[in-house]
C-alpha cells in the first residue's frame, strides 16, 4: 500500500496544527461558529445530534493494521468505544468532544491518516473497488490512480470552495463495486488497442434529491492526462456550476441544465489550455506510484488448502455455511477473499468496537499481509486469507461477533445513521435495520432468497443510496411522525438503474412487513435462476405494488 | 471604514479609490473601476493619465480584459461570501492564461484562514475586512508542502 513519503507527513503534520491553532482561536472566541464552520467541515468535523461527529479518511478503503488500532484506540480514548463505518469506506466517530479533536488528527497523523476534505464542499475521499487488487476480471489496479487523485486533490487551492460537495470513484474491473455511475466523476479503467490502459470518464452522477445516472464525458483518456483533465471539469463547475440553492448545486444539475454536449465542449476547450501545461504526471510517476500496489508473494496453490477446507467443512457445518457466503474466489488459487460481515443481528449496520477493530487487525496481521478493507457496504475485507487459515480466521472472526454469514443477503444491508444521530434526518434508519433483521432471521430463507441489495435513508439526501438499492428505503416525516417509502429495482453496479417508487410510504412499524409481501411475489413468479432484481426488471414494479398494498 | 490593506504580507496605505457613479475623484489616489464600467469606458478610462486598476464580481469574465491587461497596475477580485470559490479560477485565469503581472487582490470576505489558498491561486495583495488582525504572515504560509 502507499507509504508516505517525508513531504506527505510534513503536510499531514501541518495541516493538524493548522486546525489546532482555528479550534484554539474558535474556542477562545477568536472566530465566529460561521467563520470556523467551513473550516472544521473541511477536516471532516461535523456539529450533529449529540456531539461533534468526526469523519476520517480511509483513502479507497484500505487500511494496515496498525492504522486499526489507531482507530481502536481513538475509540476507546476519546469516544464510547466504538465508531461507525460509512458508505463511502470512511470511518466516524460520533460522541468526541471539540476540544479533543486536534489531539485525535494528530495520533492519526502519526499513522498516515487524516480526516482533511472527508466533509465540506470540496472533493472528498477517492473510492475505489474494495477488491482491488485481488479479483480475476480486473484490467487494472484502481488504487494507484485513486492515491494520484487524492494527493492532487489534497488542500487544492483552487477547488476548496466549491457550489457543493464532489465524489470521485474509480474502477478497474468489468463488475463495478464502486457505484462508480452515481459519482460526481465516475472513472473505469479501460483498455485501448493502441493507447493501452486510461480511462473512461463519467460526470454528472450522483444521488440525492435528484438522483442521477453519470454521463460519459469522454469514452478514452490516457492515463497520463488524468489531472489535467479533471482539472478542466473541476474548473467548469467551480466556475458556472449553481451556488444559489444547495439542492441545485452538486454538478449534476450543471451537467443536465446544460446538456452533456456543451458540458464536454465547454470542458474539453478549457483542457485545450491545461492538458500541457504541466499538471500531468509523467509516466514514470505513475509506475513509481503503481509499484506501492503490487500484488504479494502469494505462494503456490499445492491443492493443500482446499483439502484443509473439505475437512472443515465437514467437521463444522456453521464454518461450511460462513465459508460459502461469506468468502468468494481469490485470482490466487491458495488463497480466498474474507468478507467480514459487521451486519451482525441487533447491531446498527457498519458499527464496531474498539475489541472488534483490535480483533481484526490481529487476524490481519496473522493471515492477511497486515491489510484491512472497508467497503462501500459497511463491511470489512480481508482479501488475502489462504485457504490453510481459513478456519482458523472463523474462529477468530466468531469470538468478535463478525461472522454472520449474511454477506449479499437480504439483512446485509446499507444504512445511513439516520435520526439516532444525524441532524439533517427525518426518520430513522437504524431501527428499521433492526426491525428487517429481526423479521429475516431465518438464513435458509435468506439464502433462497438470493442476493438481494437493501438500502435505507433517513432523509432525501441518501446517504443509505436508496435510489440504487434492490430494494430501497426512505425515510420520510409526515405530519411529525416517521413514514418510510420503498422503491424497487435500482443498482448501483455496472447495469446501474434508479428504483421506482411502489406506492404511498408505509408505516414505520410496517416496513419489514411490507418487504416480506414483496418478496413473497418474488418467490411465486421467479423463473430458474433469476435474481430478485432480474425479476424486477422483467415484471416492472405492477405485481409488487399490487401485493405490497393487498 | 477602510479595509486593512496588505501586499504580501506588509500592511500597507491604500492608494486606490473606488470610482462609483457619483463620486469626485482626487489627483493623489489611484481609480479603480468597476468592471461593466471599465468595459463600456475603457477607450476613454485608458486616454487619461494614473494608474488604473478594476473591480470584478466573480461572475465576471477575465478573459475580455485580455487586451487591457498590460495597462492595468491593479486587479480586484470581490468574495461575497467566505465560502464562495469562483475567484480562486479567475485569479488563476489571470496569472497562469493571460499572464497579468500586476497586483491581484482579494477583496470582501477575506478571511485569514484562506489566505494561503488565495496566495497560491496568484493573488499578492488582500483587504481584510478585519481590523484586528495585524500579522498574516503566518496565515500566508502555512504549508511548507504542497501538492498541485
Ligand atoms: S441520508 Fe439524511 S438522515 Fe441519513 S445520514 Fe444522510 S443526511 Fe443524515
Amino acid at each position: 500500500m502507499y507509504q508516505y513519503s517525508a513531504l506527505d507527513q510534513q503536510l499531514v503534520d501541518e495541516r493538524v496544527e493548522q486546525f489546532r491553532d482555528q479550534t484554539q482561536r474558535f474556542l477562545a472566541g477568536e472566530l465566529s461558529e460561521e467563520a470556523f464552520r467551513p473550516l472544521r467541515l473541511m477536516n471532516g468535523l461535523y456539529i450533529q445530534t449529540h456531539a461533534p461527529m468526526l469523519r476520517v479518511a480511509i483513502p479507497y478503503g484500505l487500511l494496515a493494521s496498525d492504522q486499526l488500532r489507531k482507530l481502536a484506540h481513538i475509540a476507546r480514548t476519546y469516544d464510547r468505544s466504538f465508531a461507525h463505518l460509512t458508505t463511502r469506506q470512511n470511518i466516524q466517530y460520533n460522541w468526541l468532544k471539540l476540544e479533543d479533536v486536534p489531539d485525535v488528527l494528530e495520533e492519526l497523523s502519526r499513522v498516515e491518516m487524516h480526516a482533511i476534505q472527508t466533509s465540506g464542499n470540496c472533493i472528498r475521499n477517492t473510492t475505489a473497488d474494495h477488491l482491488a487488487g485481488v479479483v480475476a476480471d480486473e484490467l487494472d489496479d484502481p488504487r494507484p490512480y485513486c492515491e494520484i487523485i487524492r494527493q492532487w486533490s489534497t488542500l487544492h487551492p483552487e477547488f476548496s470552495f466549491l457550489p457543493r460537495k464532489f465524489k470521485i470513484a474509480v474502477s478497474g474491473s468489468a463488475h463495478d463495486r464502486a457505484a462508480t455511475q452515481v459519482h460526481d466523476i465516475g472513472i473505469y479503467l479501460v483498455n485501448n488497442p493502441d493507447q493501452g490502459i486510461g480511462f473512461r470518464i463519467l460526470v454528472g452522477g450522483g444521488l440525492g434529491r435528484t438522483p442521477v445516472i453519470g454521463k460519459v464525458i469522454r469514452d478514452f483518456l490516457p492515463r497520463h492526462q488524468l489531472l489535467s483533465y479533471l482539472e478542466a471539469i473541476l474548473r467548469i463547475y467551480n466556475q458556472q456550476g449553481r451556488r444559489d440553492n444547495k439542492y441545485k448545486a452538486r454538478i449534476k444539475i450543471l451537467v443536465n441544465a446544460l446538456g452533456i454536449d456543451t458540458f464536454r465542449d465547454l470542458v474539453e476547450e478549457e483542457w485545450l489550455h491545461l492538458k500541457d501545461s504541466g499538471i500531468d504526471l509523467g509516466e514514470a510517476e505513475i509506475e513509481a506510484m503503481r509499484q506501492f500496489f503490487q500484488p504479494f508473494e502469494y505462494i503456490a496453490d499445492t491443492g493443500e488448502g482446499e483439502q484443509a477446507l473439505a475437512r472443515s467443512c465437514q467437521d463444522s457445518p456453521a464454518f461450511r455455511i460462513w465459508y460459502e457466503r461469506n468468502t468468494q474466489e481469490h485470482k490466487a488459487g491458495a488463497y480466498r477473499i474474507v468478507n467480514v460481515s459487521v451486519k451482525a443481528p441487533g447491531i446498527a449496520p457498519g458499527d464496531l468496537t474498539d475489541a472488534q477493530m483490535d480483533g481484526v487487525a490481529a487476524l490481519a496481521d496473522n493471515f492477511s499481509f497486515g491489510q484491512v478493507r472497508v467497503t462501500h457496504e459497511q463491511n470489512l475485507v480481508l482479501a488475502d486469507v489462504r485457504k490453510v487459515d481459513l478456519h482458523a480466521v472463523w474462529k477468530g472472526l466468531v469470538a468478535l461477533d463478525l461472522s454472520t454469514p449474511n454477506i449479499g443477503t437480504l439483512t446485509d444491508l446499507i444504512c445511513c445513521p439516520g435520526l439516532d444521530y444525524c441532524s439533517l434526518a427525518n426518520a430513522s434508519s437504524i431501527p428499521i435495520a433492526k426491525q428487517i433483521g429481526d423479521r429475516f432471521d431465518d438464513l435458509d430463507y435468506l439464502y433462497d432468497l438470493g442476493d438481494i441489495k437493501i438500502k435505507i435513508s433517513g432523509c432525501m439526501n441518501a446517504c443509505g443510496h436508496h435510489h440504487v438499492g434492490h430494494i430501497g428505503i426512505l425515510g420520510v416525516d409526515k405530519k411529525g411522525e416517521e413514514w418510510y417509502q420503498i422503491t424497487l429495482g435500482g443498482s448501483a453496479e455496472e447495469d446501474a438503474s434508479l428504483g421506482k417508487i411502489i406506492g404511498p410510504a408505509v408505516a414505520k412499524d410496517q416496513v419489514a412487513e411490507t418487504i416480506a409481501k414483496v418478496l413473497d411475489v418474488y418467490i411465486a413468479v421467479r423463473q430458474e435462476e433469476e435474481t430478485f432484481l432480474q425479476c424486477v426488471r422483467r415484471l416492472g414494479i405492477a405485481p409488487f405494488k399490487e401485493a405490497a398494498y393487498a | 471604514m477602510r479595509n486593512r490593506i496588505f501586499q504580501g504580507a506588509t500592511a500597507v496605505e491604500d492608494q486606490w479609490q473606488l470610482v462609483e457613479e457619483d463620486s469626485t475623484t482626487s489627483a493623489e489616489v489611484h481609480l479603480l473601476y468597476h468592471y461593466a464600467d471599465w468595459i463600456e469606458n475603457r477607450a476613454t478610462y485608458l486616454a487619461q493619465p494614473g494608474a488604473k486598476g478594476v473591480l470584478l464580481s466573480n461572475t465576471d469574465d477575465v478573459a475580455s480584459l485580455m487586451p487591457d491587461l498590460e495597462r492595468l497596475a491593479l486587479i480586484c477580485i470581490d468574495f461575497p461570501e467566505a465560502v464562495d470559490g469562483r475567484g480562486y479560477s479567475q485569479a488563476r485565469l489571470l496569472r497562469d492564461r493571460l499572464g497579468y503581472s500586476g497586483e491581484l487582490r482579494a477583496v470582501g470576505e477575506v478571511l485569514v484562514d484562506q489566505l494561503f489558498l488565495m496566495r497560491r491561486c496568484g493573488f499578492d495583495a488582500y483587504a481584510l475586512p478585519d481590523k484586528n488582525v495585524e500579522c498574516i504572515s503566518k496565515y500566508l504560509d502555512p504549508f511548507t508542502v504542497k501538492y498541485q
